[in-house]
């Protein structure tokens, strides 16, 4: 391919012209509005459908939802959740779980759990801030499951 | 108190009120550039540590401080230990002849306000602006890394290339001055056409965009960095350093920068003087700390210009920096001597 090198005007031949050209632009960026988040003072806001931390959700009774069904854990890719289920002490069902784990460390919140649900009992939140120190920590249980809502809070160590 | 001991005590007090100032400088700088970086990139940087993050420089230095020191096993031992020093040393040393306020009436006392009063300032500053280089091209040669190498290298001849321009775009000035006296030149340009002050940046507008040029090609900024070139060198000459020898040079590299802001305040905005101000009655005590105060406006003026200009430039390629040094530059400043020359012939 011929490249054509376009004939410069004696006044792009000096330069300076667009040298302050240069300089005015980067200075109208020094007063324009700044975009950074200052994270832990300044929360970031997820978009409707973020999938965050997992939880189970409670029925008008206060029981667990979850009927046991196997449907997420058979769903999950990542093979993260568990569950060991046994008779359920309520007329209206069969099963409920005695054991539900989730291991948010193999999760990778795709959230096929949640579209696998007969009984709309799992659900990801928009929690997003999960670190943590240990290993085990990240290993959800049951309870925390169950206590997981929109207003979590970190662990105090 | 003979004479002598209370010159010697006002010189120590001088010396360190100027390396307090610069290293004062340095830590500003380091903010600064951090800041204004974020600020022209329309982000905010770094403002944790203490009020609008002016402590960053400090938690930096701590934290270099207390990083490992490695030396490279096929380094050159001494050269590779003494380099930083040098380069520290001359950056800090070039600026002894810099005045930094007019002379100031204290118990009875003149003092100059600057560290040498040497009659040949500049070919001092020159002299010793080159002898940083020796700092760079040590570093790339003792570390035994082809890339510091090459970053030694690079800095050797586009220190050797911009030096004669720098040099030469400031003859025009030494014309009309008739004196290599950094406080001659100042003194010169107190004067007034009308109400224009006669700055040497009205009088020699081609020389200060030449001596501007070359400044940033002589303290390794930007459009010039051909020296550390993170992108091609890692950062050239400084690879193999760490820790508190990597201080040593980023130390050397703003002092560097303060001194040459200082350059051009000095040769071509006046230094001290602030225009206007002759007319009114001030006292004179009064009158001098003002005009320190602005030079370091002045200079920080420039250094805000310096991190200003890193932000918005791109870096030269190799032969488009010597072509521009020695093919543009260099026929310019002799131009400039030129026809500074004629003016003089043809207005006496």
């Amino acid at each position: 391919m011929r490249v054509v090198t376009p004939k410069l005007s004696i006044i792009d031949r000096i330069y300076i012209p667009a040298l302050v050209k240069g300089l005015y632009t980067t200075i109208k960026h020094f007063f324009m509005r700044r975009f950074t988040q200052e994270y832990p003072e300044e929360k970031r806001k997820p978009f409707p459908g973020y999938r965050g931390l997992h939880r189970l959700n409670k029925d008008h009774l206060g029981r667990v939802k979850c009927v046991a069904c196997y449907m997420c854990a058979t769903a999950c890719p990542s093979q993260c959740i568990e569950i060991e289920a046994a008779e359920a002490p309520w007329k209206d069902r069969e099963k409920y779980p005695v054991k539900f784990e989730i291991n948010t460390l193999r999760c990778i919140f795709c959230g096929m759990c949640e579209e696998a649900c007969p009984e709309l009992s799992i659900q990801l939140t928009y929690i997003y801030e999960m670190a943590d120190v240990t290993r085990e920590a990240f290993v959800r249980r049951k309870d925390d499951l169950l206590a997981t809502n929109e207003f979590w809070v970190l662990k105090e160590y | 108190m003979s004479p002598f001991w209370i010159d010697l005590i006002i010189i120590l007090i001088k010396v360190i009120v100027v390396m307090g100032a610069l290293l004062g400088g340095v830590m500003m700088m380091a903010i600064v550039e951090r800041r204004g970086a974020g600020f022209l990139q329309e982000r905010l940087g770094p403002n944790r540590v203490g009020p609008w993050g002016f402590f960053q420089p400090i938690a930096d230095g701590i934290k270099l401080f207390f990083k490992e020191e490695f030396i490279p096993a096929q380094a050159h031992k001494l050269l590779y230990l003494a380099a930083p020093a040098f380069f520290v040393f001359i950056a800090f040393a070039t600026f002894a002849v810099i005045p930094f306020g007019d002379k100031l009436e204290l118990f009875g006392r003149t003092i100059q306000l600057q560290i040498a009063d040497v009659n040949i300032g500049i070919l001092y500053i020159f002299a010793f602006a080159s002898l940083g280089v020796y700092g760079i091209v040590i570093a790339g040669w003792a570390s035994n890394n082809k890339f510091s190498l090459m970053g030694g290298l690079r800095s050797a001849a586009q220190m050797i290339s911009y030096e004669v321009a720098l040099g030469l775009s400031i003859i025009g000035i030494l014309m009309v001055v008739h004196s290599l006296r950094l406080n001659d030149i100042i003194v010169a340009q107190t004067h007034y056409w009308g109400y224009l002050p006669r700055w040497n940046i009205f009088v020699q507008p081609l020389g200060f965009l030449i001596f501007l040029i070359a400044t940033f090609a002589e303290v390794n900024r930007i459009p010039f960095d051909l020296c550390e070139a993170e992108q091609e060198l890692v950062v050239g000459y400084q690879v193999e350093y760490g820790s508190m020898k990597f201080v040593m040079y980023y130390m050397g590299e703003y002092v560097n920068l303060v001194t040459f802001s200082a350059l051009i305040v000095v040769l071509f905005f006046g230094g001290w003087h602030i225009p206007w101000i002759e007319g009114l009655a001030i006292h004179p005590l009064l009158l001098a700390l003002l005009q320190v105060g602005a030079f370091v406006v002045k200079v920080f003026a420039f250094l805000w210009f310096f991190v200003w200009v890193r932000w918005t430039f791109p870096r030269f390629r190799y032969d488009q920096l010597m072509r521009f040094g020695w093919l543009v530059l260099l026929p310019l400043a002799i131009f400039n001597i030129f026809a500074t020359g004629v003016v003089m012939v043809l207005i006496p």
